[in-house]
């Protein structure tokens, strides 16, 4: 009985696993095909190459037509010819003595990068984005966060309660006069209106730090105030470096947040060299979707990848983090 | 108010001015001018015109705006209940005492992670008719004819639905981090009176972790009514028959391809009404199921 149950238990952990993993390794299976792999019946996951024997070697070759040998009618003949030389005669064979090998073509990778034309201003543009967001978002929320838990003074319970009502204030709402705003101070075309807003501190990320900052004793800052120390002094040099996990979650989820964004950048930019990679990503589907899949499958891994990665390093930040937004809400 | 109170209003209030200058600027006066426009013909480059409840009429008769709405109410009455149901069930999965445990959460975790528009591109893919990886799995099972996901109007929400479930991992590490905080002891003395699994997890488990249960129904309803770079990065202006036209999308599409600014606006008030009404009913209807261990 228990063994049964810990065979059902880890067969839906891994078949839920396998579900979830797919897409992804599906993705880049396909990034790494060439296109006529990418629309072959049945699909094959790993990459490959046809080698045949010609002249005594084996080298890779394209695949022509299937033709008719009367000799041996049983066995299919197929026509190929060396892939490194596209000018020579097809010559038949025996479509069995063909072998795959798995091939990964990582060159798709560069010419996807070449077929968004832009691919370097993206991805420059995102990163500036992302710096000054998360820079903005972590000084501003934390400022605004030590004024709402480490200093008393009158009424700030009930500001907070302004605070925390504005999250419920859908996006759309502002959407339009935000634009107006923008496009009045000729913001519009520029990547300002995107972070400029970060260094006044949004209230979720001020929430979250705001329950971080709580949990220091308050006889620290008393300590720190007695001994002469000037009010930013203890929110700088003794608050801050405590707060170094919490701060990191917010910058982590800034930088996904602003990876990530699509609505902004759709709204705010009009020139294709001053898009985001989102954006620029979106804007490449629009133009050769449909088509070119191994292409776009690279181009969607590369704009993945990073934030894969920057789990793996961060991986301990993220949990902490999310489960905190859960916990304290 | 005494110096040191006024010293104290006074550096707080310093600390707290980001706060209230991006409140002034880009919550309060976005929220007034919205409201404004939302009485007015605008379309930015002329003056604004006002026409009192003009916008607000013109919805009840607008068939597509009705439409959006539909879209958004299915998509959001399956998504949000599946997606819950789901992680739900994942984090209690990954809560036993399993080898692995946080390859496993790294697994289901990851694709939450995925941008968005990086994700529709995959699954654009995934659901294409001829080609994609689904329709060839469905193929294998002996379905002959497996839907064109994108381009058959009866299946291009049931996509976005399946899509939505495949992001669901952010919720369960809120789940599993809930699951950690139920005392072990009360399933311990469970055990003793012989309940049966699902008793716990309906006795125990789900009581005790009714208030992330509720923030996950908030955060769903807020978030599913919103969505809005999904199905406009996948399938353009609304897809085939409009039949993913959802409300965001269509706020969007009045704002800056038709330049309905105040009509814009209007919807997105109303948005904002159905977001509250909603919140306010789902509070009201699960207040008396939620434990506060506090009290």
């Amino acid at each position: 009985m228990k063994q049964l149950k810990q065979i059902i238990l880890y067969g839906l952990l891994l078949g839920g696993s396998a579900l979830f993993l797919l897409p992804l390794i599906w993705m880049l299976s396909t990034a790494l095909k060439p296109i006529e792999q990418t629309m072959s019946m049945p699909p094959t996951w790993m990459p490959y190459r046809l080698y045949a024997e010609w002249d005594g070697d084996d080298i890779p070759v394209v695949l022509g037509e299937t033709v008719e040998r009367p000799t041996d009618a049983s066995e299919p003949w197929v026509l190929v010819r060396p892939e490194s030389d596209p000018t020579a005669a097809w010559r038949p064979i025996q479509a069995s003595t063909l072998t795959k090998r798995p091939a990964p073509r990582w060159m798709n990778f560069i010419n996807a990068v070449k077929a968004m034309k832009h691919f370097g201003l993206y991805l420059k543009n995102t990163v500036i984005l992302c710096v000054l967001t998360v820079v903005g978002t972590v000084l501003s929320s934390a400022l605004a966060a030590y004024g709402f838990s480490r200093i008393d003074w009158r009424g700030r319970n009930k500001v907070f309660l302004i605070a925390l009502a504005t999250m419920m204030i859908p996006f759309p709402v502002v959407m339009v006069p935000l634009y107006c705003l923008y496009r009045s101070l000729g913001w519009i075309g520029t990547l300002r209106p995107l972070w400029v807003g970060s260094f006044f501190a949004g209230a979720f990320n001020v929430f979250l730090l705001r329950q971080f900052f709580m949990s220091i004793p308050k006889d620290l800052s008393d300590a720190a105030r007695i001994d002469g120390c000037g009010e930013f002094r203890i929110f700088w040099q003794i608050i801050m470096p405590l707060c170094r996990p919490a701060l990191m979650v917010v910058g982590l989820f800034q930088f996904m947040a602003t990876w990530n964004d699509f609505l902004g950048p759709l709204i705010y930019l009009t020139d294709q060299k001053d898009f985001t990679l989102a954006l620029g990503l979106q804007f490449f589907q629009s133009q050769h979707g449909g088509t070119e899949w191994n292409y776009l499958m690279a181009a969607s891994t590369l704009v993945i990848l990073p934030i894969i990665i920057i789990f793996f390093i961060a991986q301990k930040s993220f949990v902490e983090g999310i489960s905190m937004t859960g916990l304290k809400g | 108010m005494t110096r040191g109170e006024r010293h104290n209003l006074r550096t707080g209030l310093a600390f707290v001015s980001p706060w209230i200058i991006g409140f002034l600027t880009f919550t309060l006066y976005p929220v007034g001018v919205s409201l404004y426009y939302s009485l007015c013909d605008y379309d930015v480059l002329s003056t604004p015109i006002w026409v009192g409840a003009l916008n607000y009429r013109d919805m009840l008769t607008d068939e597509i705006f009705w439409k959006s709405l539909r879209n958004t109410f299915y998509f959001a009455a399956f998504s949000l209940p599946l997606g819950m149901v789901v992680s739900l069930l994942t984090a209690i999965l990954l809560n036993q005492s399993i080898k692995g445990r946080s390859l496993f959460r790294a697994i289901f975790f990851i694709p939450s992670l995925v941008p968005v528009v990086a994700g529709a591109m995959v699954w654009i893919w995934i659901l294409n008719g001829n080609f994609g990886l689904l329709n060839h799995a469905l193929r294998q099972l002996g379905i002959t004819h497996p839907p064109q996901w994108l381009s058959d109007p009866a299946w291009t929400k049931p996509s976005l639905i399946l899509m939505s479930l495949w992001g669901v991992g952010n919720t369960v590490v809120i789940y599993l981090a809930a699951l950690q905080d139920v005392p072990r002891s009360l399933y311990e003395s469970a055990d003793i009176d012989g309940a049966s699994s699902i008793r716990k997890l309906w006795n125990i488990t789900i009581p005790l972790i009714s208030p992330v249960i509720y923030f996950n129904l908030i955060m769903g309803i807020i978030g599913s009514l919103q969505v809005f770079a999904q199905p406009f990065v996948m399938l353009g202006g609304g897809g085939p028959n409009r039949s993913a036209l959802f409300y965001a999308v269509y706020i969007y599409q009045n704002a800056f391809d038709y330049r309905l600014m105040g009509y814009a606006c209007a919807m997105a008030w109303v948005l904002f009404l159905i977001v509250l009404l909603l919140t306010w009913i789902a509070t009201r209807s699960t207040r008396h199921l939620i434990y506060y261990a506090g009290e």
